[in-house]
């Protein structure tokens, strides 16, 4: 019988991730997955990163994963959004071409020591006792593993709608797991239902390209990955269009053959991800919504008409689409569908996205009520990586909410659960101008490097730039100027101030290198991009304090564990629903538990009280 | 380690209230209120001052470090219990370098870490924490329901939109968010602004319910200035004659006008003069008259004076019993009385318009609050006018006003801002 030290279910994005990051951590490592061809697919839009996902792509990136550097051989079109703004609330972001990203993921996967990729369908988990001890494929085959990651996406008891039409499936041609699905059920994890959407793809080589706004890609490329210099493929544009009054009318006269307005879904779907129905009904004054084209490949006609998902049957999607100028003769490849799913409550899990209730099965991605390539990929390297630092017998491997958007995601699942697809903003992340995605490798690097995922190559590029950073920092702090120096050369400070150096200077708003530059020729030798690294530390650092105090506070409470199985029901102070709360949550230490919803201070204060109680009292209650 | 203090009995009006200070600079905190503090268990009288005011006689006890409820070094000051007393105190306190206001349940929280409680004592005080949370709710229910419960609720609208508005201009630039969304945080900000400042001088308020309000009654020579102040005391406090200029100093006579402290100011009456004596007394009238809270102007022929006058002072015309009033204006006469309950009536109102609502700002902490958002809401306001590319500094200036806010508008959840946002605008290109 085969034994691997780590199982993964599944082949998807939290799949990769976290198959490959517990072979990094030099452990044996099966991935099961469907179809081996279908490895690294992206289901819904061509595109990778933006804001807060870019964050979370650097993050994977700077802890070696591998997304950034998939996405960025992939990209066929590279934009840093919010490019005017702060670097805080940057997110770099590429258009892929799906093929490659695909054929990318899979040659590292085959080439990738301690992994082994099988080809078939879990059937059964294998309980030995109150831990998992393997699983059991559709063959009849057993595989044996204490530490499994599950990450079976939409796969779980999936059922696809157009119109109302309905069949079963994960994805549109793939099969659903329900036997798994049940077998999950029986075990006691709390199940909730979504729904997502996706908009028909169309034929590229059928529409009408001329009357269409053009959307090109940022002149100098800001990749993905920390380790990418330059696109590898050719880069293309993208396409706005808009839909018009025509549209909507179409789409009203048709609510009621919806998948979704006809009652057909149960499932709670994302708010920042409408249908067109949605749009229709609830933003009516609209006479217009935009439609972005996003080209699927380079040798690819399919497109992806982002902004109009939705579960209308067949025909009426060829109407509706046919209504929107420029795509008056275009032909739709692959119809828009709905899907419904099933997703197991994330409260179930710990920060190391262990299920409470059963050692050593993990759970990572759109199991989990997520949404988006990016938050699956962060999540199975989570899992991954605690899976195998349980395999090694290592420590655990948690994020905290004030080092890494994965921390904040990881916590916010955990903590609080999901009412529709959870999906990362940068708004969700109370440090936002300290973690930013400009500083991924420097938050998160060293932490990769202790835990033993980053390879030798990353680590020592990060450890060159780290010498070249504080090396440059150095000569910039080493010299300082005069506000009428820095008045002459059109750094405008007041002129009473005092002595500024050259890291303080960078902080002033306007200044740049070039402005430096006629300070002092010992500039000369920093590179443009150190260069704009140290002003961005410098643009934050007053704030830094700031936060240094929260986050102080931050990590207190999560220094004040909870043991597992902790009784609330013997704290004879607390509300019976408190009570039922806590122990539904079971959050790991004091920081959960103050999240918890409708939670008081005097609830905290009776929990820290009991927590501090001596054992043998505790015993003798 | 902090020093921490607080009222620990109930808030509101009683016999005693008992501030706490605890901490290492507890023992130092209190000497700069009490002078020399008593051998520790042993209660004395000492008289509590501060910025040259005597705030309170109190009874002084000091616990040492290990021997005290929460095991630090602690002071118990028992003062008279009435509201401005406390607050007083309170505000002394923090004024102390080292010293702040303690968190809900922070004592107990200290106690237990000290190992001073044993679990049956937390479970026996639980019923005292509950009573504070129990407190605290009945308080934010009175504080909703009450005259500003409106005006709570709005600014949490206000401050979740403004937000919002700067939030979607981050997270969704490639949807259909508006671009500019200037004028409105503008709008939101500058309303949020005049309100948060109008709550914060409630606080003034309730400094003037302790200290008494001022208005002083402003006029030309001679137009019966002195006999209305005269009629108000019910007793000659003034010299009155024919001469006009007859007042030269300022004189003061203390009333209780619906339930509020008031002193009334008879001052110089104003015109130009070359006698030294009456312009030294003119200008300490003016002096007077600019500083006071509120100005009864007593006019003689309907000219109205004068540079002294703001927006809320009261005009009448004096003499009421020889001659006949301008319609529409109310008359006086300190002769006869006639018209003076009505020009008390006047100043009552404008003087409880003046003490605010007291409701909103119960706590010490609440002004410490509204305070901060202030200067934080201040700083967006500078940030959003100036330039709109640190949007994420200005979003950030959002956010600490918000936390700074917490304990008057509740807890602001960043799902408030995405539920405003989702909302709003159409996000899902």
């Amino acid at each position: 019988m085969k034994h691997y030290d780590v199982i993964v279910i599944g082949g998807g994005h939290a799949g990769v991730e976290a198959a490959t990051a517990a072979a990094r951590m030099g452990v044996s490592v099966a991935m099961i997955t469907l179809r081996i061809e279908a490895i690294g697919a992206m289901s819904c839009n061509p595109a990778i990163g933006g804001l807060g996902k870019g964050h979370l792509v650097r993050e994977i990136d700077a802890l070696d994963g591998l997304m950034g550097r998939m996405a960025d051989k992939a990209g066929i079109q590279f934009r840093l959004l919010n490019r005017r703004k702060g670097p805080a609330v940057q997110g770099p972001r590429a258009q892929i071409d799906r093929r490659l990203y695909r054929e990318a993921v899979q040659r590292e996967l085959r080439d990738h020591s301690g992994l082994t990729v099988l080809e078939g369908e879990v059937e059964q988990l294998v309980i030995d006792g109150a831990a998992i001890s393997g699983v059991v494929l559709a063959s009849g085959e057993r595989i044996l593993s204490r530490n499994v990651v599950l990450t079976a996406g939409t796969f779980l008891n999936g059922i696809i709608h157009i119109g109302n039409r309905k069949m079963k499936g994960g994805r549109l041609g793939d099969r659903p797991s329900a036997i798994l699905a049940d077998q999950l059920s029986g075990l006691g994890l709390p199940v909730g239902r979504l729904k997502t959407g996706t908009p028909p793809r169309l034929d590229g080589r059928t529409i009408d390209w001329g009357q269409l706004e053009t959307q090109a890609g940022d002149e100098i490329p800001v990749m993905l990955s920390m380790l990418s210099s330059a696109p590898v493929v050719r880069q293309v544009s993208c396409r706005i269009a808009h839909t018009c009054e025509r549209t909507h009318e179409i789409v009203r006269d048709s609510l009621g053959l919806s998948a979704m307005y006809g009652g057909h879904i149960d499932g709670v779907g994302p708010r920042y991800c409408p249908s067109i129905e949605d749009k229709v009904v609830r933003f009516a004054d609209k006479t217009s919504h935009q439609v972005f084209l996003e080209p699927e490949g380079l040798d690819d006609h399919t497109v992806y008409p982002n902004g109009l998902s939705t579960s209308l049957p067949e025909e009426v999607q060829n109407r509706y689409i046919q209504s929107i100028a420029g795509l008056e003769k275009a032909v739709i490849l692959q119809p828009g569908y709905a899907i419904e799913y099933d997703y197991f409550d994330p409260r179930a899990l710990l920060r190391t996205l262990q299920t409470k209730s059963l050692p050593g099965l993990y759970f990572a991605g759109q199991i989990n009520g997520t949404t988006g390539y990016e938050e699956a990929a962060a999540q199975g390297l989570v899992a991954g990586l605690n899976a195998a630092a349980a395999a090694r017998g290592d420590t655990e491997v948690v994020f905290g909410r004030a080092e890494s958007y994965i921390g904040v995601m990881v916590d916010d699942l955990t903590s609080r659960g999901v009412t529709e697809p959870y999906r990362m903003f940068t708004s969700r992340a109370e440090f936002r101008l300290t973690v930013r995605a400009d500083n991924a490798d420097q938050r998160l690097t060293e932490k990769g490097i202790a835990v033993g995922c980053v390879k030798e190559s990353r680590m020592q590029q990060y450890q060159a730039k780290v010498a070249t950073l504080s090396c440059a920092r150095e000569r910039l702090k080493a010299v300082s100027f005069t506000p009428k120096e820095l008045n002459a050369v059109g750094v405008m400070v007041s002129p009473d101030g005092g002595r500024r150096d050259g890291h303080k200077i960078l902080s002033i708003s306007g200044v740049d290198q070039a402005a430096l530059l006629e300070l002092s020729p010992a500039f000369v030798a920093i590179e443009p991009e150190v260069f704009v690294q140290i002003q961005t530390e410098a643009i934050y650092e007053q704030y830094s304090d700031r936060q240094a105090q929260e986050v102080s506070s931050l990590k207190r409470q999560e220094g004040q564990a909870i043991p597992r199985g902790f009784n609330y029901a013997s704290i004879s102070g607390l509300s019976n629903e408190l009570k039922q709360k806590l122990s539904r949550v079971e959050p790991q230490d004091m920081l959960q538990a103050s999240r918890i919803e409708g939670i008081t201070p005097a609830a905290l204060v009776l929990l820290l009280a009991h927590l501090r109680k001596p054992p043998v009292a505790r015993q003798s209650e | 380690m902090d020093t921490i203090f607080a009222t620990a009995t109930a808030r509101g009006r009683s016999g005693l209230a008992v501030v706490r200070i605890s901490g290492p600079e507890a023992f130092t905190g209190a000497a700069a209120l009490c002078g020399r503090l008593p051998e520790p268990r042993v209660a004395a009288l000492r008289r509590l001052r501060w910025d040259g005011e005597v705030l309170d006689e109190a009874l002084v006890l000091a616990f040492l470090e290990g021997a005290s409820f929460t095991g630090e070094d602690v002071v118990e000051l028992q003062v008279h219990g009435g509201p401005a007393v406390v607050s007083a105190v309170l505000r002394a306190l923090s004024a102390q370098p080292g010293l702040r206001l303690a968190d809900p349940g922070e004592f107990t929280r200290r106690a237990l870490e000290n190992g001073m409680l044993d679990l049956t004592q937390v479970e026996g005080l639980a019923d005292l924490i509950d009573a504070e949370t129990e407190a605290q709710r009945r308080q934010a229910v009175r504080v909703l329901s009450g005259s500003v419960g409106a005006r709570v609720e709005a600014w949490r609208r206000d401050l979740v939109r403004a937000a919002a508005l700067l939030e979607a201009t981050i997270d969704f630039v490639d949807e259909d968010v508006p671009v500019d969304v200037t004028p409105e945080v503008l709008g939101l900000l500058d309303g949020l602004l005049a309100e948060l400042r109008r709550e914060a001088n409630g606080v003034v308020a309730a400094e003037r319910i302790r200290n008494g309000f001022e208005v002083a009654i402003v006029g030309a020579p001679n137009v019966g200035k002195s006999t209305l102040l005269n009629q108000l005391a019910g007793r000659e406090a003034a010299i009155t004659s024919e001469i006009a200029g007859t007042t030269r100093d300022v004189i003061e006579v203390r009333m209780d006008v619906r339930g509020l402290p008031v002193t009334f100011l008879d001052t110089a009456g104003l015109r130009e003069t070359l006698d030294p004596l009456e312009r030294a007394g003119i200008s300490r009238a003016r002096a007077r008259a600019k500083a006071a809270d509120l100005r009864v102007f007593l006019l003689d022929d309907g000219d109205i004076p004068d540079l002294l006058r703001v927006p809320g002072d009261i005009l009448v015309e004096g003499k009421a019993d020889q001659r006949l009033a301008t319609p529409g204006r109310l008359a006086v006469s300190g002769l006869t009385g006639s018209g003076v309950s009505e020009l008390m009536d006047r100043v009552g109102e404008a003087l409880e318009d003046r003490a605010g609502s007291p409701g909103a700002l119960v706590r010490e902490r609440h002004r410490v609050a509204v305070a901060t958002a202030v200067t934080a809401l201040e700083e967006v306001r500078q940030e959003v006018v100036k330039d709109h590319s640190r949007v994420e500094l200005t979003a950030e200036g959002m956010r600490s006003s918000i936390r700074a806010l917490d304990a008057l508008v509740g807890r602001v959840d960043v799902e408030d801002l995405l539920s405003e946002i989702f909302a709003s605008f159409c996000i899902g290109k």
